[in-house]
């Protein structure tokens, strides 16, 4: 049969790419599939740190030194960098494992909190990633790339600062979640905006995000200069202090940051589970978003899903930035995100777009994050945290790669499925 | 004599499916030997292990005695084994001659191309095997039967002597298939021997000097086309006797269901595509629109079902005016539509069977309480429906991008019959099936229009038209030049009316020359 394909656009054969085989994975259970799904991505990190060690070597002085003494020296030194820093990376990520054994020993409980604030750390850090993935991920799912969970992020954040500020005398109970809906909100509107013009106007959503971001971070600027200035600040763009009714809780006494915020986020993974998997709604996002004819055919309002997933989608990038003003920063600045909304991206791709793994793959980006801020110590650049997470997301998206490089089989279903549809059992 | 081509014991496994086993083939100097297998059979993957896409799992490959392993198809070229695929691989932007020569490019001082001498070669082999085709024509311009052309071309440029087909008649029109036919004979009169997979009986016996049935990835049997016919050939593919002409009895037609006034239609281009028709299908009757494709079938289908915006007239659906209407609105009146290109319409590929099984309905109790989709009942459903509708497939969990296309049809036929309907709209319903499912979609066709469905079925079939209908419209240009009692209709008057040609001119039909020959 000749075959009237329409053309496809290379973002939609991206999201294909991203969403397209999980759909079994998602359903068979099983460890062994389990497994499978695991493989890839497991690989990944560990090849992304062995190269990321090498750029960890060529870039540290102390081996150029010592091998301007001799070779052997020089060797050396190269392994005594590389332990070192991937020790103070996993120390700074997970904690010293000796000194939280001997701290539960002694039965300190100061001495424990400080032991094991490493880790709490981590997933201070991993908290915005979690938002973020999933709203990325959402997206995905609904045949839609948003590019705009940074600007969502800064207009939820704005929001959420507002509402902070300006909104006084309620109880913590009712102004903290106030606040963190108006985040939410915020970042809906900045992600209903793009949506609402693609399925009116067809006009893409990638560049709409794209633009709506500039608009955005310019807004926050004059935010932060204007309205949401702090006084006596002498012009720094930064808002007052929100109201402490407003905050989100942290479990202990400063300076460890762990926060309520962490449960709301993985609260939240599981309903975008449940919404997509569970849920007609998610059935209409996910059929619009595999293939927009089938879900016309079966009766499905495009244009609302569309919008729908949009929103939603710029809601729960709303809520990262929330989270970060309420349990985190206290007021807002325009440092708050270090491309919180850009590396979501990433991990949506590399947790497959399933919430699950975007709560794993948010995990590890705010380990390493942490253990970056350790390494720092020793002279090793923040950048080569960033060169590992290039790294590891390249091999994610490139499993050809990794399969190579370990020899892994591709799975004989997937080889099938290939096949079936360009060469074979053909008659279509 | 040695065979050219011999496959002993070929054996090639998928999870949970045996797609070869011990296939033993034998391919003789100069002949035209055809595979004949159902869609899943086995055929495809077979070819594609002889032509190292796949690699076996037990059995060896000789060529001219000589035993050869096949790691790619690299290695079959270079053993002379090439293949016409059913998709062409071929660069529509480049040259006939440019195509031919990618991959086995003559340079002339370095590394400058030789155009024309690979030019004057394709001039050579097109003179001698009679396969006329300009070399500097763009591959674009050229239609589906010279594009053909071009891929037997370039497995002669690169002195391949055995030749796979894979369906290659599946692109081609009628007359397109004729001639290959005659290229083909040409082929093995100068001593090239080809291997023509297909699952079309006609042409089995029409071309083949030898027939291998394949069924379920085993051997089933060995004919010639002079001891076999197409019931026997049928039998043998699907493995029971096979009805090749539909049963059915006189339609009893009950009240109007779908009403439809003065229709136009325009299609994505602006273009008006149906052109002021009008028609009725009642209860229990099959009305078939016949015409060559394009010629508004599908916008009408389209209309009928919501999919698109008529630009005037009415479309009454059991009395309701449904002309604006959505296509969830019509479907929950009763419509049930399997639509003309099944992938791109008709199933999410990359969702498991059992989404796709709930794919119209997956909003409605029993399927959804609330928002929450119940997927038990949907498994449930799914499980039934696969064994009521014989859909072969590992599970309800596959995704269905992975059954053959055969199975793909199954699974809409088996959404959209299952439910409550009134009006079936079915468009192109067995395009690219085999023989098996043809009958199987049949039956069930005419099984619903007997429970006093009516049914509109639109096919570029004639004989699929012919054989199913109760009263056929021909459609011609947009507008519906005729509407004939199926009894009154033969298949000369009804082509001609599809090519063009008025009533007057055609002629009246004779009462009793109908000759309907099976679709197969």
């Amino acid at each position: 049969m000749s075959e009237n394909k329409p053309k496809q656009d290379a973002g939609k054969v991206f999201l294909e790419e991203v969403t397209g085989q999980s759909e079994e994975a998602q359903r068979i259970k099983g460890w062994r599939k389990t497994g499978r799904t695991l493989v890839v991505p497991l690989l990944a990190i560990f090849t992304g740190l062995v190269f990321g060690a090498i750029f960890i070597v060529v870039t540290s002085e102390d081996v150029y030194a010592a091998f301007r003494v001799s070779f052997g020296s020089g060797m050396a030194t190269v392994w005594k960098t590389i332990i070192q820093s991937y020790q103070a990376l996993f120390t700074g990520a997970l904690g010293d494992p000796a000194r939280i054994i001997s701290a539960l020993q002694s039965g300190n409980p100061l001495e424990i909190r400080r032991a094991v604030n490493p880790i709490l750390e981590s997933l201070v850090n991993a908290t915005p990633y979690i938002f973020a993935g999933l709203a990325v991920a959402l997206g995905f799912r609904s045949g839609l790339f948003n590019i705009g969970v940074e600007g969502q992020l800064f207009i939820g954040a704005a929001a959420a600062t507002a509402v902070g500020i300006f909104v006084k005398g309620l109880p913590q109970i009712i102004h903290a979640p106030l606040a963190f809906l108006a985040g939410a909100l915020g970042g809906a509107l900045w992600g209903f905006i793009p949506g609402w013009l693609k399925a009116k106007t067809g006009a893409h959503e990638v560049i709409n995000t794209i633009m709506m971001n500039w608009i955005a971070f310019r807004l926050t600027e004059w935010l932060l200069s204007g309205p949401l200035t702090r006084p006596g600040s002498g012009g720094l763009p930064i808002s007052p202090i929100i109201e402490k009714s407003a905050e989100i809780p942290q479990f202990f006494p400063p300076p460890i940051r762990f926060h309520l915020g962490f449960f709301i986020a993985l609260a939240f993974a599981y309903a975008v589970h449940w919404l997509l998997f569970k849920t007609t709604w998610g059935f209409d996002l996910r059929t619009v978003g595999a293939n927009p004819n089938a879900a016309k055919y079966a009766g499905m309002n495009i244009t609302k899903n569309i919008v729908l997933a949009m929103t939603l989608s710029g809601a729960l990038a709303g809520m990262a930035g929330a989270n970060q003003i309420l349990a985190v920063n206290r007021s807002m600045a325009l440092g708050l995100s270090p491309g919180y909304g850009f590396d979501s991206i990433a991990l949506a791709l590399l947790g497959n777009s399933t919430p699950m793994g975007v709560v794993l793959a948010s995990l590890l980006f705010g380990a390493l994050r942490n253990g970056a801020t350790r390494m720092e110590l020793l002279y090793i650049p923040n950048d080569i945290i960033s060169i590992i997470q290039a790294l590891i997301l390249a091999f994610v998206a490139a499993p050809a790669i990794i399969r190579t490089i370990y020899r892994i089989r591709v799975p004989k279903e997937a080889e099938e499925a290939v096949f079936t549809g360009s060469w074979g059992g053909g008659n279509k | 004599m040695t065979p050219v081509l011999q496959l002993k014991g070929i054996t090639k496994r998928f999870p949970g499916v045996l797609a070869n086993d011990h296939i033993d083939l034998t391919l003789n100097e100069g002949e035209i030997l055809a595979l004949l297998g159902e869609n899943g059979a086995g055929k495809s993957t077979l070819m594609n292990i002889l032509y190292g896409l796949y690699q076996p799992d037990e059995g060896e490959i000789y060529v001219r005695g000589q035993k050869i392993t096949v790691h790619s198809p690299l290695d079959a070229i270079r053993a002379g084994i090439g293949m016409v695929h059913q998709h062409f691989m071929l660069i529509p932007v480049f040259t006939v001659t440019e195509n031919v020569m990618l991959g086995a490019e003559t340079v002339r001082m370095g590394d400058f191309l030789d155009r024309e001498k690979t030019a004057q070669r394709i001039r050579e082999i097109s003179e001698r095997y009679h396969l006329e085709v300009d070399p500097y024509a763009y591959v674009r311009d050229l239609p589906v039967g010279v594009q053909q052309r071009v891929e037997i071309i370039k497995l002669l440029f690169r002195e391949a002597d055995i030749l796979i087909f894979d369906e290659p008649t599946a692109v081609l029109t009628p007359q397109e298939a004729d001639e290959l036919f005659v290229i083909m004979r040409e082929l093995v009169k100068q001593g090239k021997s080809i291997i023509f997979i297909t699952h079309k009986l006609r042409e089995v016996l029409e071309i083949s000097d030898r027939i291998m049935v394949i069924r379920r990835g085993k051997v089933v049997g060995e004919t010639t086309p002079a001891e076999a016919d197409k019931a026997k050939l049928a039998e043998m593919m699907v493995g029971r006797t096979v009805r090749l002409e539909v049963e059915k009895e006189i339609a009893k037609a009950g009240e109007v269901v779908l009403e439809v006034r003065d229709l136009v239609v325009a299609d994505a281009q602006k273009q008006i595509t149906v052109d002021g028709v009008s028609f009725d299908v009642r209860a229990g009757e099959i009305l078939g629109v016949a015409g060559v494709q394009g010629n508004g079938q599908t916008e009408l289908v389209e209309a009928v079902t919501g999919l698109r915006h008529p630009i005037s007239g009415t479309i009454r659906l059991l009395g309701e005016d449904v002309t604006h209407a959505t296509p969830r609105k019509i479907t929950e009146l009763g419509c049930a539509h399997v639509p003309e290109d099944r992938q791109r319409d008709g199933l999410v590929l990359t969702f498991p069977v059992s989404d796709n099984i709930a794919l119209c309905t997956y909003y409605k109790p029993p399927f959804a309480r609330g928002i929450r989709i119940q997927e038990q009942e949907i498994l449930k459903t799914a499980e039934k429906l696969i064994q009521d509708f014989d859909i072969r497939t590992p599970g309800p969990l596959v995704n269905v991008g992975n059954l053959s296309g055969g199975n793909q049809q199954k699974v809409i036929v088996a959404r959209e019959f299952s439910r409550p309907i009134r009006l079936l709209v079915a468009s192109q319903p067995t395009r690219g099936l085999d023989v098996g499912s043809i009958e199987y979609i049949h039956k069930r066709i005419v099984e619903k229009r007997d429970e006093g469905c009516a049914v509109l079925l639109v096919s570029s079939e004639l004989d699929e038209i012919m054989e199913l209908s109760d009263r056929i419209a021909v459609m011609y240009r947009g507008k519906i030049v005729a509407i004939v009692p199926a009894e009154q209709a033969t298949k000369n008057y009804i082509g001609l009316l599809m090519a063009g040609v008025s009533p007057e001119q055609a002629g009246a039909p004779q009462v009793g020359e109908r000759v309907v020959e099976s679709t197969l």
